[in-house]
């Protein structure tokens, strides 16, 4: 039987220490308070003194309080009775459902042998023009997406889990308000996403070190049905709150902090949970969207730069719009040139029309006479943001580049807009 | 394996203290023993009977007491015929048979082979008894793909030997004794095909290093005749994220103009060594004309594998660049990205309580980088043949911010210097080098007088721009715009290249040549242009007709087509070339 301790040495933020033998690196143990239990994690072996990170937090712990290590290192239960779950850090219920304990798979595991993967090349839709015609997502890549706190970021990664169609959607929430915790859950709750959803919570008033495990809880369910041939999209809020856990957990650990007090680990932490989004050859795949928040709107902020070095690209979220000009899928050109021929050329020519658009509009703003064809870019700028950048749009590839080519024609003549002649004839539409 | 024996007292991550009897050496590769694996690992620090070894692996589920092996040797790599075309991990595991042995997922404490000793090569006698040899020198060759690979006298052999037999010529495994030589005491060696070397020590057993003075072609015309890397020579790619450091390296791996790329991708995405691995057997090398694949080797430890083997891949493929430098081949190391590999040192550093330098790298982050780049080099070997192995190295600063350690301590060692700027990626322009802060201290295939006359233009046209800014086009002289306008041009058609396009990315040093010239006359003339909408309008057009020259094949019809039609615009501007530009042709 494993044994019991009774004699907690230090107690430092939410780390203890304990005296014990035959103790594993890694593995799991139980701590009795006076507020309950709570699972801790051996992050130290020092001799025979061991230091645990205690999941619920280290206050009201007691030095005579009682640790019993449970032999296994954390694990996290997999079978399909996980869908519309909702979940804890320390992989307990949220909901009013029964907890899990069947299956268990250790979470954390190994990372995917590159010779065993597949080059991304399949789109995942998800019905918003600018994701699926501007910067198109691909099965198994992986995408943060940057943007200032205060903008609509849970509400489009709300949207892209009803929308997307992936065989499975896993949730992580990681340091988030109560009430988008209720957002998500209300706008989840309803409909089919509920079926095809699982979540991992941790909110801004749970302990830390449950926020550290949200990633590796959500990306090892994924990683299970992605190997049952499901094509798994899992959404991630916020990486930045996950960073500064780890850097609060690596400062009261007493390590040398590298750039403004993140642990020197920090890129290799981040590339560990980026690196699970996988297309496995001849099974499934795991895509990741994460939510980034980045501090004072700096992209050279610590937690944004390592992320841009592990990403596949960048969604930059900006004034309730993804911004064409900051925002870069790299894998778009290995799907968006099988969609419809159409496809690249479209693109293409609005996001150039739309950049003139941005240079007539400072013109005006210094008060320069405005041109016929500064008119004409005034009206379709206005257009397309209404029409195409709207987040609340919900259309599919097709009737976005139908309607891209209606914006077009509303507003200009067929060789004003420079795409090749023999796509105008094609698609123009008939007036 | 030795006496030694140790047992776990600490762990750390992957960082484990052990505590041992015996004698134990400084970076001697040990084994953890845990839950029925063996966990490689390397000792990095010794104080007391406490050694403290970092574990190749995840430390998960170490206990205190859990048993220690030593081995007494350094890590090394095998050498021998059969690297080619292969896709290793860090410590030069086959990883296409680690996913036979262990299926999707990177097992820990699984090794395999590096070499196939099953495989029989066809090996050639060059020694015969009674030869004097040398560590380093050869007995014997093997054909290995386009290759003449040469059997080497294991490089850790010191002194002279005495050849005593050679194997007849046949076919033989690796692990078959090939040649036995005699050391001055009278005792017997058998050399077999294959031997290890210790990954962190170079290899110095040729004659003399000499200065790198020949270009390497990597057919990129910016790199090429502006920034130039000679083999056996050193350059950096230093470019925040996004700026295109991977593609650029991709291209120079595809067309530059050498034997054998190593590729080392160290602690970046999963997804390019994919790419890689998809692509290059279909491609084939123009040098060789067979599958591109047979001339490269990969290394990949990507940014989730273990940590600590990061750090060995780096080592690991320099080695074996170093290995074919030996048969008198030029190698092409691509590490990318070294800045990860710092950060692996930084990681240790942290786990041993080292104090700190800047931006807590270790204080040796300088040196350690200085000891990797000297590998490279151009050398004479004991034949008489001449080898290299050039080191291009990508760095990706924090922020992008190029005042920081790792980019720092890298340009103090380097040749060339190639930094990516923000500004030139988010414009598209590819490569995204940026021509006003990078250098390169070796020769350009282009005569340097034309060189340092464009790159004037270049700086002129910054400046006029930036005066523009300020004072608006109106502002702006005639004179000074069109020089802006021919600053423009350069950049669009010589300094950007389309790495899509087959024949723009592959520009040969000829066509380098012949076109500088043309851009030289270009630039240098006086144009009869009324006034800035005219010149913009002719500008634009000469563009757009450079650009097209550029996609056609050298010297084909095609070619002579757009280069005419270039001329005939020239011509109708009334351009008139300057006695200064006309010196240079």
């Amino acid at each position: 039987m494993n044994k019991v301790y009774n004699r907690i040495e230090s107690i430092t933020g939410s780390v203890i220490t304990v005296r014990a033998d035959g103790v594993k690196y890694n593995e799991l143990a139980e701590i009795t308070t006076r507020f309950g239990k709570s699972l801790a994690e051996v992050n130290k072996i020092d001799g025979d003194v061991v230091s645990l990170q205690v999941f619920a937090g280290g206050r009201g712990v007691s030095t005579g309080d009682e640790v019993r290590f449970l032999g296994h290192e954390m694990q996290v239960s997999f079978t399909d009775d996980l869908l519309g779950r909702i979940f804890n850090g320390s992989g307990e219920p949220r909901d009013n459902g029964p907890s899990l304990a069947e299956n268990l798979k250790p979470i954390g595991g190994p990372s995917v042998n590159p010779s065993k993967r597949i080059l991304a090349n399949r789109m995942m839709r998800t019905n918003i023009p600018m994701i699926d015609l501007f910067n198109t997502l691909v099965v198994s890549q992986k995408l943060p997406i940057f943007s200032i706190s205060g903008e609509p970021y849970n509400q489009l990664l709300a949207r892209i889990a009803m929308q997307a169609d992936a065989d499975v959607i896993v949730l992580g929430g990681m340091g988030i308000k109560y009430d988008d915790f209720l957002y998500f859950k209300e706008s989840l709750g309803n409909g089919s996403a509920l079926s095809k959803t699982v979540m991992f919570i941790h909110t801004a008033a749970d302990p830390t070190v449950e926020c550290i495990k949200i990633p590796d809880m959500a990306l090892a369910v994924a990683e299970q049905f992605a190997l049952q041939d499901k094509d798994v999209l899992v959404l991630l809020t916020d990486m930045t709150n996950y960073a500064d856990s780890m850097k609060e957990i690596a400062i009261t650990q007493e390590q040398v902090p590298s750039n403004r007090g993140y642990p020197g680990d920090l890129y290799s932490q981040l590339a560990a949970r980026y690196e699970k989004a996988v297309d496995f050859a001849g099974s499934g795949s795991v895509t990741i969207l994460a939510v980034t928040t980045m501090p004072g709107d700096d992209v050279t902020h610590p937690v944004p730069d390592n992320t841009g070095y592990i990403t596949e690209g960048q969604y930059y979220l900006k004034g309730g719009r993804i911004e064409p000009f900051g925002s870069l899928s790299r894998l778009k050109q290995n799907v968006n040139n099988k969609t419809r021929k159409d496809h690249r050329a479209l693109m293409d020519g609005m996001i150039r029309l739309y950049s003139e658009y941005k240079n007539t509009l400072e013109k005006k703003s210094m008060g320069f006479l405005m041109t016929k064809w500064d008119e004409k870019l005034l009206k379709y700028g206005e257009m397309f943001e209404a029409k195409m950048m709207d987040l609340s749009i919900n259309i599919t590839l097709e009737q976005a580049l139908d309607l891209g080519w209606e914006i077009l024609a509303a507003c200009f003549e067929k060789d004003e807009t420079g795409i090749k002649s023999e796509l105008i004839e094609e698609f123009w539409p008939a007036k | 394996m030795t006496e030694t024996r140790g047992k776990v007292v600490g762990i750390n991550g992957n960082m484990v203290s052990v505590e041992f009897d015996g004698a134990v050496s400084m970076n001697e590769v040990c084994y953890v023993e845990v839950e029925g694996s063996r966990l490689k690992s390397e000792v990095i620090r010794i104080r007391g009977n406490v050694a403290q070894v970092q574990v190749y692996e995840m430390t998960k589920g170490i206990a205190c007491g859990d048993k220690v092996e030593f081995t007494g040797d350094l890590l090394s790599a095998e050498l021998g015929p059969g690297l080619l075309g292969q896709v290793y991990d860090g410590l030069q595991n086959p990883l296409p048979l680690l996913a036979e042995q262990a299926g999707w997922f990177l097992e820990r404490g699984i090794y395999v082979d590096s070499l196939n000793g099953e495989k029989k090569w066809d090996f050639t006698p060059t020694a015969k008894p009674g030869d004097r040899v040398k560590a380093g020198e050869y007995v014997g060759t093997v054909p290995e793909g386009p290759f003449t690979h040469k059997i080497f006298v294991p490089f850790y052999l010191l002194g002279s030997y005495t050849v005593k037999s050679v194997a007849a010529a046949g076919a033989y495994t690796i692990h078959e004794t090939i040649a036995v030589i005699t050391d001055d005491k009278g005792k017997d060696i058998n050399l077999t095909m294959s031997f290890r070397w210790p990954v962190k020590r170079a290899v110095n057993c040729y004659a003399e290093r000499l200065a790198p003075t020949e270009t390497m072609e990597t057919k990129v015309r910016l790199i090429d005749s502006f920034f130039p890397v000679a083999k056996g020579g050193t350059y950096c790619i230093p470019g925040p994220f996004g700026a295109g450091k991977t593609v650029l390296q991709h291209t120079t791996s595809k067309y530059a103009d050498v034997d054998i790329v190593i590729i080392a991708a160290c602690g970046e995405r999963a997804g390019e060594v994919v790419e890689t691995l998809t692509e290059f057997p279909e491609l084939t090398d123009p040098r060789t004309g067979r599958s591109l694949m047979e001339r490269t080797i990969i290394i990949c430890n990507t940014s989730s594998m273990p940590v600590a083997s990061r750090e060995a891949s780096v080592y690991t493929s320099v080695t074996l660049a170093e290995y074919y430098r030996q048969m008198g081949l030029d190698v092409l190391l691509l590490a990318d990205s070294t800045s990860r590999w710092a950060q692996a040192l930084r990681e240790m550093s942290g786990r041993l309580e080292e104090i700190p330098g800047e931006e807590a790298f270790p204080a040796y982050l300088e040196s350690y980088i200085a000891a990797f780049y000297e590998r490279a080099g151009y050398v004479r070997l004991p034949d008489g043949s001449h080898g290299s192995v050039t080191i291009g190295g990508t760095v990706s600063p924090a922020g992008g911010n190029f005042e920081e350690p790792v980019t720092q301590a890298t340009l103090k060692v380097v040749g060339a210097f190639h930094g990516l700027s923000r500004e030139r990626s988010d414009a598209r322009k590819y490569p995204a080098i940026d021509p006003l802060i990078s250098w390169s201290k070796y020769s350009s295939v282009v005569a340097p007088e034309q060189i340092e006359y464009c790159r004037n233009v270049m700086s002129r046209g910054v400046e006029i721009n930036s005066m523009m800014k300020v004072v608006g086009e109106e502002g702006t002289s005639l004179t000074d715009f069109v020089t802006y306008l021919k600053s423009e041009l350069l950049d669009s058609v010589y300094f950007q290249q389309n790495s899509f396009d087959d024949v723009d990315a592959n520009c040969v040093v000829e066509r380098q040549r012949y076109v500088i010239a043309k851009l030289v006359r270009i630039l240098g003339s006086d144009y009869d242009l009324k006034e800035k909408d005219e010149a913009r309008a002719y500008f634009n057009s000469l563009r757009q007709k450079f650009i097209d020259w550029n996609y056609t094949e050298f010297k084909s019809e095609a070619f002579a087509t757009a280069e005419a039609e270039i001329d005939a615009q020239y011509t109708s501007g009334g351009g008139v070339l300057s006695s200064e530009a006309e010196k240079l042709l």
